[in-house]
């Protein structure tokens, strides 16, 4: 298989070709451009045949222009960042509402004023309730794996709606690593052309979409929605299957866990910091801490079974929260606990804010982390509930 | 009253649709909407007085529903089903021949 040096965004744009992706309409922010400028290089090279690149004013039209280039039956996709992201707010709820599999990279960056263009995850966790599936990508090949799954599982007949994978500000978008990329016929095996829904070409069977839901009719269309992303969670895990058993690289864990088995503390997480946790549990435990990581993958649909059995067996859970809901707390550890509320698995679970824009979690950060955890442990009770860890004092 | 226009595409929509309900809310029937019987939102009825009418088709014309047709003789015929009780017709008739009045039933 070909391996090749590359940032996250040239894995996702390799992805998108490999894929054979037919529409793709987006408007530039840092840090995604270099995922639409390595596209657009392609169609220049001649190196993608059947690509219609749509440029566009804003990132609202940008997902305007994929909606309805998927209900034309397209394979679609689109890119973008913070503030970019938010503008498409509007249009996320259409593309999920008429169920259409467009697939984006979304650059997680954090949210103005102030400016920033580092790495954060509210921008995207503020889309979660869009009705579209949400992967959270670890390194440049879960970028690149994640975008070619994303076709398939949101294409896939029980599931059709829209997939978003996000990957960290510069961490992963303009770092460079190996990356080790399908054949093409591989891929072509792995993901053959869609089979639409429904098409807007379909001119012998003409239809409207946008129609209107009354009272009477509305509350089973969300109904619809919401069995689909549930049907989502059974596929993630068989395409994820297949991939491992086709690539050698296994999906089918919606989180993925790391020396969890015999851990008390575990930390939870998502996204390009679980990397150097990861690395941190490696440490820590050659220095006799019991621990491990669980790396939530899948935010939506929210894996809440696996996160049952894994609570089921730790004594405490410390989660890394990259993103912050004002008012309320870290948005995964938010999830997580409700999750547990109703169920007898009750580890004590923590909220460490880390990381916001851009800011680093080190091995010593986690060290530090595991140390309160284990002080709170042995307590039998927690300190505080959110931990603002970084904070300048 | 003249028979509705749109009888049979409802019978057809009824037949061929009836409740099912498409993923992403996809109308595969043109004109369905049909079976969406407006009328049921009306507080107030246009009433009619033939003598007073000039057939001028102000009211024919600018009805939105639109829910105004016109019988053999070019006299407008209101479609109850769709009517929704806006009152433009009432408004910009020239001869004050439509009133609107509350419903009573
Ligand atoms: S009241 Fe409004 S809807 Fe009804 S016939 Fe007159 S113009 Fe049409
Ligand atoms: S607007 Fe009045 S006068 Fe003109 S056609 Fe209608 S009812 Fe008759």
């Amino acid at each position: 298989m070909p391996k090749k040096v590359i940032s996250g965004n040239y894995a996702a744009a390799y992805a998108t070709k490999h894929a054979r992706v037919e529409v793709v309409a987006a408007y530039p922010i840092t840090p995604q451009t270099s995922i639409i400028e390595k596209i657009a290089e392609f169609i220049a090279n001649g190196e993608v045949e059947n690509l219609e690149y749509v440029p566009v004013e804003s990132e609202h039209s940008a997902m305007a222009a994929c909606i309805g280039a998927s209900a034309t039956g397209a394979r679609t996709f689109t890119a973008t960042s913070a503030q970019g992201l938010a503008l498409m707010h509007e249009m996320l709820h259409w593309a999920a509402g008429a169920r259409l599999p467009v697939v984006m990279v979304d650059v997680n960056r954090a949210m103005a004023p102030p400016w920033s263009v580092w790495d954060d995850q509210t921008d995207s966790l503020a889309q979660r309730d869009t009705g579209w599936l949400q992967f959270y990508a670890e390194n440049n090949q879960e970028v690149y794996d994640g975008v070619l799954m994303a076709f398939k599982i949101g294409e896939h007949e029980k599931v059709n709606l829209p997939v978003m994978i996000i990957e960290s500000a510069f961490i992963l978008s303009h770092t460079y690593d190996v990356v080790d990329m399908l054949e093409q016929e591989e891929v072509d095996e792995f993901l053959p052309p869609r089979k639409p829904l429904y098409s807007l070409t379909d001119f012998d069977n003409p239809f409207s979409i946008g129609a209107l839901g009354t009272p009477a009719d509305y509350y089973e269309f969300r109904y619809k929605i919401a069995k689909a992303m549930e049907e989502a969670k059974k596929i993630i895990k068989e395409v994820g299957k297949e991939f491992g058993e086709k690539f050698g690289r296994d999906y089918s864990q919606m989180i993925e866990l790391y020396k969890t088995d015999d851990a008390d503390i575990v930390f939870m997480g998502m996204g390009s910091l679980m990397g150097t946790v990861k690395e941190a549990v490696d440490i820590l435990r050659s220095e006799g801490y019991k621990v491990g990581a669980a790396k939530v993958r899948w935010f939506r649909p929210f894996p809440r079974e696996e996160l049952y059995e894994l609570a089921k067996s730790v004594q405490g859970i410390a989660v890394l929260d990259r993103n912050f809901s004002f008012g309320q707390e870290g948005i995964l550890f938010n999830e997580a606990k409700g999750i547990l509320y109703n169920t007898d698995a009750k580890p004590i679970m923590k909220n460490y804010i880390v990381g916001l824009g851009g800011r680093d979690l080190t091995v010593n950060d986690v060290r530090k982390i595991a140390n309160n955890m284990k002080k709170i442990i042995e307590k039998g009770e927690l300190d505080k509930e959110i931990d603002w860890y970084h904070l300048k004092r | 009253m003249a028979e509705s226009p749109f009888k049979a595409d409802i019978e057809k929509v009824q037949k061929e649709y009836g409740e099912k309900m498409t993923p992403g809310a996809i109308v595969y029937i043109p004109g369905s909407s049909v079976v969406n019987k407006t009328g049921g939102w009306r507080v107030f009825m246009p009433k009619f007085d033939k003598d007073k009418c000039i057939r001028c088709f102000m009211c024919y014309t600018l009805c939105p529903e639109p829910a105004i047709y016109l019988d053999e003789e070019s006299y407008p015929v209101f479609d109850y089903d769709y009517c929704k009780g806006c009152g433009i017709c009432a408004n910009e008739c020239p001869t004050k021949a439509i009133e609107m009045v509350r419903e009573t039933k």
